[in-house]
């Protein structure tokens, strides 16, 4: 099972002439993920260096390759546009990585975004519920059981995992090859503290059902809440590890929604407890300000949901652990 | 605006003369709140008091809760006429991150701190959500007026003072769009409902958009800055400086703060937050190096990466590099993980010889640890 996204998902990048675009493009057909091709505008018709067909819009995109999920890395200026455009052409998962989207582009890419989902739970004819992941993210994997080296497309590291983002995937463990039998799900704010995590849940002999980095902005798609919604309803997931830091008050929500409507086994870790209020620690959302978004108060408030803390990030997989009774 | 404490007597007489009144008012104009507590706003009500404020302002650097532990020197002053009030008022935009939308934020209690009138009163402060494509509706901003006790004529010009300010949120991509206060004046014959001015404005802006907005860019101040920062901006590295005596190089915001509070578990002080964030060149690292370095008051340096994006050979290759150029002659503890981590090992056992302070770290709280022993209590 898992959540989101599986080994049979189809996904396209936008952007995929970039740099990065390019790089991702190859990481995630390297894992196994089965990429289906790609959107640079003015580049249609031709080929990516993996072979991949590139096309002029996602429309086009998807029409051809019959994609569900897209990863983004437009540059910051079209990235709100490139989300839009995604949500237009019917992906039902896109995950944004681009960091460095104005906030004015993102809240008005939410309220667009807020409407198309409220008339697809209407049952709007032809509109589809869409997850917006990020932006500012390192995007989702559900890890498949490792088969293959990971040297090439001929050659993938799983053949049923599904890695949409820049996240390194050796380090992700599926759960049947996990010592201890059980995966857990993985949210979190900051991209390497999820591989933080990750690493020390498949140390201590865990698996992960699906990973997902929400990013580090202040207006973004999918949120805690979601994720552990999602987490909850997922048979494979046996725990959950939520990741956040300063700034905002997602966390208190999360705890809220924790304590009323999830019962597995959950630990989380909130970094920036020694941050100076009023500065914005690397990510645009970490920021302590007008006494709000301060670590202490989201520690009480996982705490009294019933969450194991983990005081360090160091021990954020023994926290996880320790919730599974393990 | 004047610069110099010699100007100061021409700009009140010039201000008061116009305005027909002795009482006038010197602010520093500083990018930082919290002035008029820390004495950088003051009415005066002569030549010599002017002078007098000018003075204080002028060759005194202002400490506030907003500005660095060192304060910020100022440089230029705002003389303005004053003006009589019966009653302040509080205006702000921002935007709600629980809700994603823009809010307008609106209290008859200005003139004061809001965070303060939050904690003691929160009933006092109105909240509008703002739609995201249309922005403030008029009859929106009228209401509130007429909530917040405004009458006659004054409505109007208060709805729209609150329309103009929620419009310049969004088009000069602001984060914080405050005036504080909006005043109400007493009745006059001119003026029988009194009239509505803005006093004092903080706007705070969006560093993601300013690849759109040339003229708020073209207003900042290099000189307000921490220059380690601005140093570490050239490269894309995203620095802050601290207090204490460890310097951290991490890759990632979430770790890099995640790692500073480790070495506070541990009872160590971190000296500043850096994350080298994941495209950083070879170059860009060693320059991260070279502005930790450069800090006289660290002791011990911490480097901890999870390559991901980030390769563990060019952090590696960059500590290298440092080691030759300025020499760590304070404790260095690395702890490397993820991609091409044998790599980065390989790197830096052939280098360990020129470099005899550093340690290597098997894990976070392992660098950690070690880190806070060898720069001790």
């Amino acid at each position: 099972m898992a959540v989101l996204v599986t080994g049979s998902t189809k996904v396209i990048c936008q952007g995929i002439t970039g740099a990065f675009g390019a790089l991702h493009t190859r990481g995630c057909l390297h894992y196994g993920t089965r990429m289906a091709g790609g959107v640079t505008p003015g580049k249609g018709g031709t080929k990516d260096e993996n072979g991949l067909p590139i096309f002029d819009t996602v429309k086009a995109a998807v029409d051809a390759t019959g994609a569900e999920a897209t990863m983004i890395f437009v540059p910051p200026p079209f990235a709100g546009d490139a989300i839009l455009e995604a949500i237009d052409a019917g992906l039902t998962v896109i995950c944004a990585i681009t960091e460095g989207v104005p906030v004015q582009d993102m809240v008005r890419v939410r309220a667009l975004l807020d409407e198309h989902n409220r008339l697809a739970d209407a049952g709007t004819p032809g509109l589809k519920r869409v997850t917006l992941i990020g932006p500012n993210c390192p995007g989702v994997i559900t890890p498949g059981p490792k088969t293959g080296g990971g040297t090439g497309a001929g050659d993938p590291y799983t053949s049923s995992g599904c890695k949409i983002g820049i996240m390194p995937g050796y380090i992700h463990t599926h759960v049947s090859q996990a010592r201890r039998g059980k995966a857990v799900g993985i949210v979190s704010r900051s991209g390497t503290l999820t591989y933080e995590a990750v690493w020390q849940t498949s140390s201590l002999g865990l698996g992960q059902s699906t990973c997902i980095g929400i990013g580090g902005d202040p207006v973004r798609g999918m949120n805690f809440v979601d994720a552990l919604r999602l987490f909850q309803n997922d048979p494979e997931t046996s725990g959950i590890l939520m990741i956040g830091e300063i700034g905002g008050s997602d966390e208190e929500a999360a705890a809220a929604f924790a304590k009323a409507s999830v019962r597995k086994p959950m630990a989380a870790f909130i970094a920036g407890r020694t941050a100076p209020p009023g500065r914005r620690m690397g990510h645009a959302g970490a920021i302590i300000s007008g006494g709000e978004g301060g670590a202490e108060s989201k520690i009480e408030a996982l705490k009294a949901a019933g969450m194991v803390i983990a005081e360090t990030p160091a021990h954020m997989g023994e926290a996880m652990a320790k919730a599974m009774g393990l | 605006m004047i610069e110099t404490i010699e100007d100061a007597a021409g700009a009140y007489r010039d201000v008061t003369g116009k305005a027909g009144a002795p009482l006038a008012v010197v602010k520093a104009q500083v990018h930082a709140g919290g002035r008029g507590k820390a004495g950088f706003v003051r009415l005066v009500k002569s030549v010599d008091e002017a002078t007098q404020a000018a003075r204080f302002m002028l060759s005194n650097r202002m400490v506030s809760p907003q500005t660095p532990p060192g304060g910020l020197e100022v440089k230029r002053l705002l003389l303005a006429a004053g003006v009589d009030i019966a009653k302040e008022f509080y205006l702000a935009v921002t935007t709600d991150r629980s809700t994603n939308r823009n809010i307008l934020i609106a209290s008859a209690e200005g003139g004061v701190e809001i965070e303060e009138v939050a904690k003691r009163n929160p009933a006092a402060i109105l909240k509008e959500a703002l739609h995201p494509l249309a922005g403030m509706h008029p009859h929106q901003a009228r209401r509130l007026a007429y909530t917040l006790g405004f009458k006659g004529k004054t409505v109007h010009a208060a709805a729209s003072a609150m329309q103009a300010l929620a419009r310049v949120y969004v088009e000069r991509d602001c984060a914080l769009a405050e005036i504080n206060p909006l005043v109400l004046t007493p009745p006059t014959a001119a003026h029988p409902d009194g009239q509505v001015l803005a006093i004092d404005a903080k706007f705070n802006f969006d560093d993601n958009a300013m690849f759109r907005q040339e003229r708020i860019k073209a207003m900042f101040d290099p000189t307000e800055e921490n220059e380690h920062e601005m140093r570490a901006g050239k490269f894309g590295l995203n620095y802050i400086a601290l207090e204490g005596n460890i310097g951290c190089l991490v890759n990632g915001a979430g770790l890099a703060m995640a790692t500073m509070d480790t070495i506070k578990h541990f009872g160590g002080r971190p000296a500043n937050f850096l994350d080298v964030g994941g495209g950083a060149t070879e170059e860009a690292v060693t320059e991260g190096f070279r502005i930790i370095l450069s800090d006289e008051a660290v002791k011990g340096v911490l480097v901890n990466i999870f390559g991901g994006i980030m390769r563990c050979d060019i952090i590696a290759q960059a500590i290298v590099n440092a080691a030759k150029e300025v020499g760590f002659t304070v404790p260095l503890v690395v702890r490397l993980e993820g991609t091409n981590v044998d790599a980065g090992r390989r790197l830096l056992n052939e280098a360990r010889g020129a470099i005899p302070t550093m340690q290597a770290a098997t894990d976070l709280a392992d660098g950690a640890r070690k880190v806070c022993a060898a720069v001790g209590g």
